[in-house]
């Protein structure tokens, strides 16, 4: 049997699906199935039967009718998750990139600092912040208590500078929009310290001989950093809008809301229905936000 | 600057040089100063917000039961006592679930780094049917919720079996939980901790690679598997440290997938510390929470100390020994 020569392009495409392949194995057995189940379980009535299992009779599209027109607050929560998620967004993706340049920079006692920027990782979530959690809850009730409890008081009036602010004729919305930041600001350097990391590993790949051309060329820092690092960057910046927006998602309210829909009310067709709904948003925003930003990306070559 | 005789005939057209160049030396000095003194703000206010909570809790762990109910005292104790640590220090089993902890977690590490590099590259470099449905696959795979998947997830490695195998030659299927087992096979097949992120990050990092290398490697006669583990990988190696960072920190500090799975407490010492209060509550009888709660501050040291001493390890790679790598060398 004479057996065809494979041209190039089909030798390349059968080596990536084979460096793709644990990935897509992984994929189809733990993800396609159970995503498959999310959605039947979304378009169901899900009765829990005493032994543990469940029964499941297809009812259509009620539950999401009944989570969008017909639920007390979803509608409400979606939408101000979204809302949060645009606002602080842009934020984040500057301050980050602020700091890492900060960090990038030569000074003393630069790996103290770094290490300080890389504790909100570890005391930020999971089991560390859950035991923590419950130890105050323990005391004062409350998982807010935590914040209070531990966030430094600040000694500021901020109504007053809020005043000089708004005299200086600086429009309401956006001394509200800074005031607002100002004040989650232990909040934000935690949802960025991941971001952070990230912008400094791109930092560091840039190679320096770029900005030593530019420096003898006679760039100023200013050209510089739109010229060289801002481009640089980007392709990492696209990697730090998605992971913000899908960190954001993760932790905020929507979510929250349909994990308690599921483990306290037991209404598992109802959660589903809302976890299918806000991913299928959430999908939608991600691709036109990274189609917006592909576009000005650069990539190296 | 010396200004010698015979340049003083020159003096005259020199002025107005050697004038602007003081001038701007000194602007240039002013400047930088000022930049410093912006950066030294920013940087200790920003410091102070992070580490307050943390300077809280390390004091208090010190903290002995008169000192907590003595309302003179704030972050000092009057009565500074380690026994919080000692009984946290048995509590945890400190030394035996660390080690495990670590090896567990080394493992991971090393296992999500190979898959989802190996896929970032696949989806960087090559060209293949449905290429952008399956990354979007990818990105699914990131932003799902995870309790939405995690009711199969229990009834798959609650009945594990690969095509009956199992069932024809023992009869049942195996139960995989209350081992970490799951874990690991979830991450050798690029559906552990967050491992679509990294693929995300392993592709971004590829791409912004110059095609050079390659063709350089490949009219050498290199195959494309030397050429990405002997070449690529290596070029790699911020996005690698990055990665490995992420990994162990996160699954370190993991909580979902261990309560998912009920992985054994003697290999998650995160987990061992989420019960502590409890532990000690029923153990020792120390039933006051605001007592109990000292043990937990002292725990939550003991935790974060090795992470921060392997991080601050890792960083003099990770961050001050890159910069010479660049991107091509």
């Amino acid at each position: 049997m004479k057996i065809k020569k494979l041209t190039l392009r089909q030798k390349k495409a059968i080596s990536g699906l084979l460096f793709i392949a644990p990935w897509l194995v992984g994929f189809l057995v733990y993800y396609v199935s159970s995503i498959f189940l999310s959605i039947k379980f979304s378009l169901s009535k899900i009765d829990i039967a005493g032994s543990g299992g469940y029964s499941a009779a297809y009812i259509g599209l009620r539950n999401f009718k009944y989570a969008l027109f017909e639920h007390a607050d979803f509608n409400q929560i979606f939408v101000d998750s979204l809302i949060d998620i645009l606002i602080d967004v842009p934020f984040i993706i500057f301050f980050s990139l602020f700091i890492a340049m900060l960090l990038n920079t030569r000074f003393k006692g630069r790996s103290l600092v770094r290490l300080i920027f890389f504790i909100p990782i570890l005391l930020g979530s999971g089991a560390i912040a859950e035991a923590l959690d419950l130890a105050t809850q323990n005391i004062q009730g409350g998982a807010s208590a935590m914040f209070s409890d531990f966030t430094p008081p600040s000694g500021v009036n901020v109504d007053y500078i809020l005043g000089v602010f708004l005299d200086l004729g600086l429009p309401l919305g956006l001394v509200d929009y800074i005031v607002d930041l100002v004040s989650r600001i232990y909040e934000i350097v935690r949802a960025s310290s991941v971001q952070i990391i990230i912008f400094i590993a791109a930092l560091q790949s840039i190679s320096p001989e770029l900005y030593e051309v530019s420096k003898i060329e006679g760039a100023t820092a200013y050209e510089t950093f739109w010229k060289i690092t801002f481009p640089m960057v980007t392709p990492l910046i696209l990697t730090n809008v998605v992971y913000t927006i899908i960190d954001k998602y993760v932790t905020s309210e929507v979510v929250n809301t349909a994990y308690d829909t599921a483990f306290t009310t037991y209404n598992y067709g109802l959660s589903s229905a809302m976890s299918v709904l806000s991913t299928i948003v959430m999908c939608l925003i991600l691709t036109v936000v990274c189609v917006l930003i592909s576009k000005k990306t650069f990539y190296y070559n | 600057m010396k200004i010698g005789i015979i340049d003083l005939i020159k003096f005259k057209t020199m002025e107005k040089d050697v004038l602007q160049n003081y001038v701007s030396k000194y602007a240039n000095r002013i400047k930088s100063f000022l930049l410093s003194i912006f950066k030294f703000f920013i940087i200790t206010g920003i410091s102070f917000v992070i580490l307050g909570p943390v300077i809280s809790i390390f004091s208090n762990s010190f903290f002995s039961s008169t000192d907590v109910y003595n309302p003179s005292v704030f972050l000092i104790p009057l009565d500074p006592t380690i026994d919080t640590y000692r009984l946290a220090f048995m509590r945890l089993d400190y030394w035996n679930t660390l080690f495990n902890s670590f090896i567990y977690i080394a493992l991971i590490t090393l296992l999500q780094i190979l898959i989802t590099s190996m896929a970032g590259y696949g989806f960087a470099r090559f060209e293949f049917p449905f290429k952008k449905l399956l990354f979007g696959c990818v990105v699914v795979t990131i932003v799902l919720p995870a309790y939405t998947i995690m009711i199969p997830l229990y009834q798959h490695f609650r009945n594990w079996d690969v095509l009956y195998i199992f069932q024809i030659f023992t009869g049942s299927r195996l139960n995989l939980l209350q081992s970490t087992k799951p874990m690991y096979l979830m991450t050798l097949f690029g559906s552990g901790l967050r491992s679509g992120l990294y693929i995300y990050i392993f592709r971004q990092f590829f791409r912004g690679l110059p095609k050079e290398i390659e063709e350089a490697a490949l009219i050498d006669g290199a195959n494309t598997w030397y050429t990405y583990f002997r070449i690529m990988l290596v070029n790699a190696i911020p996005s690698v440290l990055t990665v490995t960072v992420f990994s162990m920190v996160w699954q370190y500090n993991d909580m979902f997938y261990s309560r998912l799975f009920s992985i054994p407490s003697s290999h998650n010492i995160t987990f061992r510390l989420s019960t502590i209060q409890a532990t000690i509550a029923f153990v020792d009888q120390v039933k006051d929470p605001l007592v109990s709660q000292l043990y937990v501050y002292a725990g939550v040291i003991l935790v974060l100390l090795p992470i921060l001493i392997m991080y601050l390890f890792l960083q003099r790679y990770f961050m001050e020994g890159l910069e010479r790598s660049g991107i091509v060398g």
